[in-house]
């Protein structure tokens, strides 16, 4: 088994969301290449310690868990703990699971366009982005050593509907993380509630080098917006998204540096794509791990 | 007289609806349905509307549509004071606009399904949809290669009819479905003289000329 594959095994990845599956239904569904079956069990009673749900890779049990509203599950033998999002915890937020949406590039371009900051003008028009407010000025970007995260802060960026509940343009504030090589967490002010701050996520699920399966998710602070509307506000800005990352070349994340030269708005990108060599997560990435 | 439309952002019908209304400057209300993952339209309240179960779905005083193609001759009946976008004067032009708005259902047979099992992994059969896909861009190819040879920029003639709007959105989708309008140079032509239109709107997929884009940003 190659080095890459077998770093990625470790962490834990989105394969359904939780209700999704009716009680003894089944879906066939693949992650690192791997084809697994995911079971949503008929359990008995309430006094039934059979687990809501069962996942099988080539027939074997798999780690399952879960968390921000989704079956999260790890193939490997040694997981490495899920990271956390604090505000998940927080009861007075809308949290929307918005759905899975299949995007045929590397799961790491998926992440690495959701960090992306300059693109917003240019293809969420109108909505995240306008002409002429296209610079991206000076950022934070840091990795923290504790939490071993890609960090960016002090972002801002004038947006023209920014959230579902925006009403006009709103200067908005961005931080970033990725606290896993096939996660970003966003935080970006709110609209209806300023001294705090919306949480959107993207969860991508690999099912091999050139092919993922994305699973945004969101904790927002909205109390006027209904379900439906929040999720289609999310799809239409990542279904703007995708067909932009099924056209980017090469289809892998070159991630050794000389490939691209990175101007000063691609910070997060750089920093991103230098802490994925450092800890070895090469799963999608151009270059064979040395 | 207004409507109100059951929409969903992603579907290439809600989109013909609401190409159509921006075009023609028509004001509405949208009521979205969680289609995806929340398949709100399978649902008891909404099959109670709609028994089809599909979007979208147009509601105005006396009229429920539940068929896009039936939702643009409505609008364009209601709303288009230049009756070209209908065109009941010309028999000649009505009867292709009619030929081409059932053609244009079998785009969303083919090209529709197809992108909904590529993007929402909905199951479908992707090979066989994939060869109808492609026969049907082929067909309008030729169409509008041959019309491009009569000088005529749209299906039907030198203006664009409500079968445009209809042909035009899973056209302008199929690289969401995995194809690429490259082997097409005649429907290339024609999609951009679409996006070139007064009043255009875009969807995920779908972008601005862009030759337009700075006037309709400023507008915006």
């Amino acid at each position: 088994m190659n080095a890459a594959l077998e770093h990625a095994l470790q962490d834990w990845y989105p394969i359904a969301m939780l209700g999704e599956l009716a009680p003894g239904e089944r879906k066939q569904s693949r992650v690192l290449g791997i084809d697994v079956t995911v079971l949503a069990n008929d359990s008995a009673d309430e006094t039934d310690s059979t687990p809501p749900i069962t996942v099988r890779a080539e027939g074997a049990p798999v780690h399952v868990q879960q968390a921000f509203d989704h079956w999260w599950v790890c193939l490997g033998n040694a997981p490495k703990p899920l990271f956390s999002i604090e505000e998940a915890g927080e009861a007075d937020r809308r949290f929307v699971p918005c759905g899975v949406v299949r995007v045929a590039c590397s799961p790491l371009r998926a992440v690495e366009n959701f960090l992306d900051i300059a693109h917003f003008p240019f293809v969420h028009t109108g909505v995240l982005g306008a002409e002429p407010h296209t610079e991206v000025y000076k950022y934070d970007v840091k990795v923290d050593e504790t939490r071993d995260e890609v960090i960016a802060t002090n972002i801002k960026f004038y947006q023209p509907q920014a959230a579902k509940s925006a009403e006009g343009g709103i200067q908005t504030e961005y931080i970033y993380r990725v606290p896993a090589p096939m996660a970003a967490v966003l935080y970006k002010t709110c609209p209806l509630k300023p001294e705090a701050m919306d949480v959107i996520a993207l969860f991508v699920q690999p099912l091999d080098e050139q092919t993922c399966d994305v699973w945004p998710w969101m904790a927002l602070y909205d109390d006027t917006s209904t379900q439906a509307e929040l999720i289609q506000f999310q799809q239409l800005i990542f279904l703007q998204d995708r067909s932009i990352l099924e056209n980017q070349l090469p289809k892998k994340l070159p991630i050794d540096p000389g490939h691209e030269i990175p101007t000063k708005a691609d910070y997060t990108s750089v920093a991103y794509r230098r802490w994925l060599k450092k800890r070895g997560a090469y799963y999608g990435a151009l270059e064979a791990q040395p | 007289m207004s409507f109100t439309l059951h929409d969903y952002v992603l579907s290439g019908n809600c989109y013909k609806v609401r190409l159509l209304a921006q075009i023609l400057g028509v004001a509405y209300t949208v009521k979205p349905v969680d289609f995806h993952p929340g398949k709100a339209h399978k649902t008891p309240e909404f099959l109670a509307l709609n028994p089809h179960g599909t979007l979208p779905v147009l509601e105005s005083d006396n009229t429920l549509l539940t068929d896009s193609s039936a939702m643009l001759v409505w609008i364009a009946q209601q709303f288009d004071t230049t009756h070209t976008w209908w065109p009941t004067n010309d028999a000649h032009r009505l009867a292709l606009t009619v030929q081409w708005l059932g053609f244009s259902a079998k785009l969303t047979e083919s090209i529709g399904q197809l992108r909904l099992h590529t993007m929402l992994n909905r199951p479908a059969d992707a090979a066989t949809l994939n060869t109808l896909s492609t026969e049907n861009l082929r067909e309008l190819e030729n169409h509008l290669c041959e019309q491009s040879i009569r000088g005529l920029a749209f299906l039907t003639g030198d203006q664009p009819t409500v079968a445009d709007i209809a042909c035009f959105a899973y056209s302008a989708l199929s690289p969401d479905a995995g194809i690429e309008h490259t082997l097409y140079p005649a429907i290339r032509g024609w999609l951009h003289r679409i996006r070139c239109l007064e009043g255009f709107l875009t969807m995920p997929g779908i972008y601005e000329a862009h030759e337009t884009r700075n006037e309709h940003t400023a507008a915006s």
